[in-house]
């Protein structure tokens, strides 16, 4: 039994930690936003320009003026602020972000991450993500463990462009957890999702890594 | 004295708008766009326009208008995806296009209205956006060289502004507009309310009038809403 959707986001969030700035991608990342434990404080981070992040507004409430970086409708806290982009990059990049989660489409044995084009097919941009995986204290990739054919995603070496190189702390996919060594390269599996077994993981796996 | 107030976009943009010339484009998505100076950008039909924006509007919106009249023929933007157009434009080459990380290219602007050629930074250190830029390591790091942006026009968006061009941004469309402000030749900013002289709180301008060489009052603004995600009434929880 894989984890679904909904279920890796949970796992991601059990990395968060009490007082943590946390910047999530869009996709499964935005899901982790429901699974903030209850009584630990998260401030969630929009690249747009925005430090605290509320629900999404009631029907009917809906603000053009306040969006996250997904271009969602969603609300301000008491303690929100807000900000310019140049403003919103330095938290970034000056490592002000505890942590963030983004989705990936390839992840390699080194850290590396590519998850922003597909060559001749996809043109849409980076966006942020180049500079969360930058400069972020800690970034955890959640993704699909293979493709629709079966095909490894996590890899000795990416194929596609890569986001950044050696950038990623943690590797969530829906059958298992893998701990990155970001300095010195490889990959530790550390959890497996219920019912996966280690010869699964190895099965649906091109990278190296070794079981802890 | 000269005031900077003008009645309508479009005798905003007299006498500072040429074919050829880079233009600054404030907003993120559909929020905080200057929505009457694109459509008078439009209806002045300037062409061959290099068009420094985070994003290029949407199917049939913004800044897509622009592209959709033949009148863009380089983006420097961080993402462009939800815009068909574009896509289609690109790929059978009839649009140039650079893209930057958003971070990179909000620090660029920020550099040109600062009077800071270059800086170093860690973001797209071993991608291609560090292909052909000199490098350098601090601090045992390897970091890449980005270089200023300037316009010979910005574009900006704010909610509140004073005939000095004191400017107040409102919420998530503040973004790009305060950094583009400041680093073009001919800076004009439309908002929703144009107020007396001293209604503002000085401590409260988020642009000061330096950066803003003409105001008007915008009006009928749109602004859509790209994807509009609630809540059930009742529902405290879910974010």
């Amino acid at each position: 039994m894989a984890w679904t959707r909904e279920e890796m986001a949970a796992r991601a969030a059990k990395e968060l930690k009490d007082g943590y700035y946390v910047n999530l991608g869009i996709g499964i990342p935005t899901l982790v936003a429901n699974y903030i434990p209850k009584g630990m404080k998260v401030t969630l981070q929009s690249e747009n320009g925005m430090l605290g992040i509320g629900p999404f507004p009631y029907e009917g409430e809906e603000d053009p003026d306040l969006i996250n970086a997904g271009k969602q409708t969603i609300t301000a806290i008491p303690t929100s602020s807000f900000f310019s982009s140049a403003d919103s990059f330095a938290m970034i990049r000056g490592g002000h972000i505890d942590m963030a989660v983004l989705g990936a489409m390839e992840v390699s044995e080194q850290g590396d991450i590519a998850n922003w084009t597909i060559p001749g097919k996809m043109v849409k941009g980076m966006g942020g993500a180049m500079d969360l995986v930058a400069g972020v204290k800690r970034v955890i990739a959640v993704m699909e463990h293979a493709n629709k054919a079966g095909k490894s995603k996590i890899l000795k070496s990416c194929t596609l462009p890569l986001t950044g190189s050696r950038c990623i702390d943690m590797v969530i996919t829906d059958l298992c957890v893998f701990d990155v060594d970001r300095k010195n390269g490889g990959l530790r599996l550390i959890e497996l999702a219920p019912g996966v077994t280690l010869d699964d993981v190895k099965a649906k796996t091109e990278a190296n890594f070794v079981a802890a | 004295m000269a005031g900077k107030v003008y009645q309508d976009a479009t005798s905003a943009l007299e006498g500072v708008v040429f074919d050829g010339m880079t233009l600054m484009h404030g907003g993120f998505g559909l929020s905080g766009n200057p929505e009457n100076l694109v459509a008078a950008l439009k209806e002045n039909g300037v062409k061959n326009l290099t068009v420094i924006s985070n994003n290029c509007g949407a199917d049939g919106v913004g800044l897509w208008v622009l592209l959709n009249n033949n009148q863009i023929r380089k983006m420097i933007s961080s993402y462009v995806g939800e815009n068909k157009l574009f896509e289609s434009l690109y790929l059978s080459g009839k649009l140039e296009l650079e893209l930057n990380p958003q971070g990179t290219l909000a620090e660029r602007i920020r550099a040109g209205g600062a009077g800071i050629p270059a800086f170093y930074t860690k973001t797209g250190v071993g991608t291609v956006v560090a292909e052909g830029k000199p490098t350098e390591v601090f601090d045992g790091e390897t970091y890449v060289r980005e270089t200023w942006l300037k316009a010979d026009l910005a574009v900006v968006k704010a909610w509140k502004g004073d005939h000095e061009g004191n400017l107040i941004y409102r919420k998530t469309a503040r973004n790009f507009n305060p950094n583009m402000a400041t680093a073009a030749k001919v800076t004009i900013a439309e908002v929703e309310e144009l107020v007396p002289n001293g209604t503002l709180d000085p401590d409260q301008i988020h642009t000061p009038g330096i950066f803003v060489n003409r105001i008007l009052q915008g009006k009928d603004y749109a602004k859509r809403i790209e994807f509009r995600t609630v809540r059930p009434r009742g529902d405290k929880e879910s974010v």
